[in-house]
């Protein structure tokens, strides 16, 4: 493999996608699987299928609401957008990982 | 949490709208994947490949879509439901196999069902009206002279319910009949004497009028009031609205009809429905032996306690005996060496719940016998499918179903087949909720009340008992999944690759299960079959046949002693003068018949019981040619005669085991007994005979004149030849020419009264043997189809030996020998559980050891025939091989 691409860590992927809709706004599941790529620089290896139970997951949560609207060019899809309940999640979860990722850092320099 | 329950309403509720969602889903991907394959081209690639790398890039449309799918539902219901509707598709394939199996389950669980059901109903919640009948408790006094309990005295009852603090109410019901003449058949009514507080302490209200006021339990004969039941309503009074203070004549007394129960309630008597309450201040009147209420001797009332809430029996019973140690100091000349005892109520003495128990706990370990058997025959039909669908099985496996899935799969079609079973055993559950009556004869003509109960502890044991069956349903195929070599068995199609020798073995291990418990249930069988002969063969000491047994009940007419005595004298002489009698008596008590004999203490001159005690024995009143009539020898002196009256001298009969234990080996004749106060002198000696059960130890027993000690209940006793219905006719003409307002009781024989006292032998008889030779009958069957599925599949084996010089005879003794072999491996099973178990037939058993070799060996014999038969056609079959044919295969 030439440039080596990082699996989506598990559970990671609710996080990627709640921030992603946060920063954009109410998006269709290709185009926030286009986003994730871009911001990753295509480093991140994702499967877009998975995708989908993901946003389904966050729907069941009440994290995200969907509804059936026209896309740029003009196509028939499904727009995520975040709720409230998502907002909130999405400051939780960043949390936590800020402190696990600092957390894990300070493992892996001392030892 | 929230979010949790919120993730799983919304799942569930997405199991409703699936073709929406299903359209849904689809319309999002597609929309997807067009978005993707447009960036695709504009990155300059071609149609086909921009459409591929769309593809590669979701991860497959279908794989996608399955993982959606399991985020969305609830998998293990949708699971469930797909396996369900393919179970049911697979039973309705095989319609035969389905109705046999359910039909075995229906008989195992239902049998299950229905006992329970009996024994809920009538040991552990008899009184399904009663409020919290579980803080009731059956009270009974005792007494070191005498081994079983006793009834209670008024006045101590009064004391206890003074001093006792853990009580919440002493509840007296002492149940008695009375009759009603209903044409020239006299018609019995059960009635119960209860204390003032009955219906409030037991919980039960009146749908009309009122129950009984404090205080209208006392006073001789004060309140002569009665509630009645809503059947006695319904039945005799039609229902009518106005029925409260009119009267009716009980005993020859008009009371007043204050109160109707509600429908449901009979009383709190198993085993009789209760038809009329009257107040403890009406006891003279319904019961012998005169006033009771103030006369601490008597003993009479039979009564429950209701706890207080939080105690418990054995508080209760501390605080009990103190009061019944401190009635003792007080009234030493009535109560010494006497207690009081609480028994938990599926243990009261006083009714039926106590006599049924035996018959009950055989009941309930043959119906699970019963269960056993069904599960392994339908356990061993399961067997034989699952060798039908082993191809079915390897091909799922192969394409990738996990072991678990198919475990799954199983199970589930062994519960429909066991939900199926349950529903259908708990529909004749409620069918046979009163069949259990059928197995008991009436007394004295009143049916017994023996409902069934159907509650939810009865409903979740028939669940449990269908979830058993489940896994061993299920289990029983399963085991064989685990041994699937997919790869071999999808190599080859033919036979015996799929673990022949382990599915032998199951399936032997399952016919030998069935043979052991066929052979429990016979050798039982043989056991009862032999108490119930040696029983017929016993003698009871008196002439069974051509004695006929009835009577005439003057006390409800109103009849006094003086009255009684003549109507006695007059219908003897009519009797003695139609054609066929030989000769009658009166006497108060039938031999063997349900009552219990009255007991009295006694003493004898020079004679010094081993105890402080007086020693109490019982006796029977009876009238001039009684001893003729029944056809009891004497052995010496002489029987009553019509001299023996009120005026002449008190005399008396005894037995020959009285006169050995109290006049040691003297002539008694000519010596006195004491009885109740008052010195006979005996002048006979009877030989002994049965006199409660025809299984009793010989016993002291004493006859006294009926003259003497007059009783107006007497029964009358007539030797003859003719039948009963001849004579009923000839009888009931004869009464109705003296008073034409008296009613005669059924005319049976002594052999018929002597049969229906051991009906519990042939409950037990009937339930054991007809279950044995069911099992004996699915056993055989069983060994009939694992023969003779060996035989069709060792046919190459069969022929090769053939081949090899073996003759027909030699295969068939082989082939014999295998069925054998099974049989006798089932029988040593059998013959250990048996040596374990038959000890609960224990009192049921008459002379007869429940070890008993005879019992054993006719089981064996009967096994041995039994498994013979089911190895002949089999063998038959293997003797007929023809090698060229096999061979060439």
């Amino acid at each position: 493999m030439a440039s080596p691409k990082s699996e989506v860590l598990q559970g990671t992927l609710d996080l990627l996608v709640l921030k992603t809709l946060e920063s954009m706004g109410p998006m269709h599941g290709f185009g926030i699987a286009v986003r994730i790529q871009q911001v990753s620089e295509d480093l991140l290896q994702l499967n877009q299928g998975t995708l989908y139970p993901a946003l389904l997951r966050l729907e069941q949560r009440g994290c995200v609401v969907s509804k059936w609207g026209i896309s740029e060019n003009n196509r028939n899809a499904k727009f995520y957008s975040l709720t409230r309940a998502g907002r909130k999640q999405l400051a939780e979860e960043a949390e936590n990982w800020d402190r696990m990722s600092a957390m894990i850092n300070r493992v892996l320099r001392t030892s | 949490m929230r979010e949790l329950c919120r993730a799983f309403l919304h799942r569930l509720a997405s199991l409703f709208r699936r073709r929406h969602l299903e359209a849904d889903l689809d319309a999002e991907l597609r929309s997807h994947l067009e978005m993707a394959v447009e960036g695709n081209l504009c990155q300059g690639m071609s149609p086909e490949q921009a459409h591929r790398q769309a593809l590669l890039d979701l991860g497959g449309i279908e794989q996608t879509k399955e993982m959606y799918r399991e985020q969305r539902g609830l998998p293990m219901i949708e699971t469930t439901l797909q396996d369900l509707r393919f179970g049911f598709r697979i039973l309705r394939r095989s319609p035969g196999f389905s109705v046999m199996a359910v039909l075995c389950l229906t008989l195992g669980i239902g049998a299950n069902a229905a006992v329970f059901s009996w024994v809920e109903g009538i040991l552990f919640r008899p009184y399904p009206a009663v409020s919290h009948q579980e803080q009731l408790l059956a009270l009974t006094g005792t007494a070191r002279a005498e081994s079983g309990p006793t009834d209670i005295s008024w006045p101590d009852l009064l004391d206890l319910q003074r001093s006792c603090t853990l009580i919440d109410s002493f509840i007296v019901s002492k149940i008695m009949g009375t009759t009603l003449s209903n044409g020239d058949r006299a018609e019995v009514m059960v009635g119960s004497i209860v204390s003032a507080n009955y219906f409030d302490a037991i919980g039960v209200h009146p749908i009309l009028g009122r129950g009984f006021e404090p205080g209208e339990d006392s006073g001789r004969n004060a309140h002569p009031v009665t509630v009645i039941s809503f059947q006695l309503w319904q039945g005799r009074f039609k229902g009518d609205p106005q029925i409260i203070g009119k009267t009716q004549r009980l005993n020859n007394v008009e009371h007043t009809i204050v109160g109707v129960m509600p429908d449901g309630f009979y009383g709190t008597f198993v085993g009789w429905a209760v038809q009329f309450w009257v107040p403890a201040s009406m006891e003279e009147n319904f019961e012998a032996g005169g006033y009771k209420l103030e006369d601490r001797s008597a003993r009479w009332i039979e009564a429950y306690v209701r706890l207080k809430p939080g105690v418990t029996r054995a508080q209760a019973q501390q605080e009990i005996s103190a009061v019944a140690r401190r009635l003792e100091a007080d009234y030493p000349e009535t109560n010494r060496g006497r207690g009081i005892k609480l028994w938990p109520l599926w243990q009261t003495p006083f009714n039926n719940s106590g006599t049924l128990l035996p018959t009950l706990e055989i009941m309930v370990a043959v119906v699970v016998f019963v269960l056993l058997i069904t599960c392994a025959n339908v356990g061993n039909l399961l067997l034989v499918r699952s060798f039908a669908r082993r191809h079915e099985m390897t091909v799922r496996l192969a394409i990738g179903a996990g072991r678990g899935r198919l475990l799954k799969q199983l199970l589930t079609e062994g519960l429909i087949l066991s939900a199926f079973g349950a529903a259908g055993g708990l529909v004749a559950t409620h069918w046979c909720s009163h069949a259990l009556v059928l197995l008991f004869p009436a007394r004295g003509g009143v049916a017994m009340h023996l409902p069934g109960e159907i509650d939810w502890r009865v409903l979740a044991m028939s669940a449990g008992v269908c979830l058993l069956a489940t896994l061993v349903l299920g289990l029983v195929p399963a085991m064989q999944i685990g041994k699937i070599d997919v790869a071999a068995a999808l190599k080859s199609d033919s036979a015996g690759v799929l673990g022949g020798g382990a599915k032998a073995w199951a399936r032997s291990g399952l016919v030998m299960v069935q043979v052991s418990l066929s052979f429990v249930l016979l050798v039982g069988a043989g056991l009862l079959l032999q108490s119930l002969q040696k029983i017929r063969n016993t003698s009871p000491g008196f002439s069974t046949h051509e004695v006929l047994d009835t009577a005439v009940n003057l006390v409800p007419a109103g009849y006094d002693a003086q009255r009684a005595q003549n109507f006695q004298d007059e219908l003897l002489e009519r009797v003695k003068a139609l054609p066929g009698v030989e000769s009658a008596a009166f006497a108060r008590m039938t031999p063997l018949s349900y009552r219990s004999f009255s007991s009295t203490p006694i003493a004898v001159d020079g004679y010094q019981h081993p105890s402080e005690e007086q020693p109490t024995v019982q006796y029977n009143e009876v009238g001039p040619d009684y001893f003729v009539t029944m056809g009891i020898p004497l052995l010496s002196g002489r029987e009553f005669t019509r001299a023996d009256d009120e005026k002449a001298a008190l005399v008396a009969v005894v037995n020959e085991t009285m006169a050995a234990q109290y006049w040691r080996g003297r002539n008694p004749i000519g010596e006195r007994v004491q009885v109740e106060g008052r010195w006979m002198q005996v002048v006979g000696v009877a030989m002994d005979s049965k006199y409660e059960s025809v299984r009793e130890a010989p016993k002291p027993f004493f006859y006294v004149p009926l003259r003497q000690n007059f009783d107006r209940s007497a029964g009358l006793y007539i030797r003859t030849p003719l039948s009963p219905e001849t004579m009923a006719t000839a009888l009931a003409r004869e009464v109705h020419a003296l008073d034409p307002d008296l009613a005669l009781y059924e005319v049976i024989t002594l052999q018929e009264e002597l049969d229906r006292s051991t009906s519990p032998q042939k409950v037990a008889l009937t339930l054991v043997g007809v279950l044995g030779a069911l099992a004996l009958l699915l056993a055989a069957i069983g060994l009939y189809g694992v023969i003779s599925f060996a035989v069709s599949q060792s046919s190459r084996e069969l022929g090769l030996r053939m081949a090899l010089g073996a003759d027909a005879s030699n295969l068939l003794r082989l082939v014999i020998s295998r069925g054998l072999t099974l049989t006798g491996g089932g029988v040593l099973l059998g013959t250990a559980a048996a040596l374990a178990l038959t000890r609960l037939l224990g009192n049921l058993l008459y002379k007869v050891s429940p070890r008993d070799p005879l019992a054993f060996g006719s089981a064996l014999v009967v096994m041995t025939i039994a498994s013979l038969a089911a190895c002949i056609l089999p063998g038959w079959r293997a003797a007929r091989t023809d090698p060229a044919r096999v061979l060439r295969h």
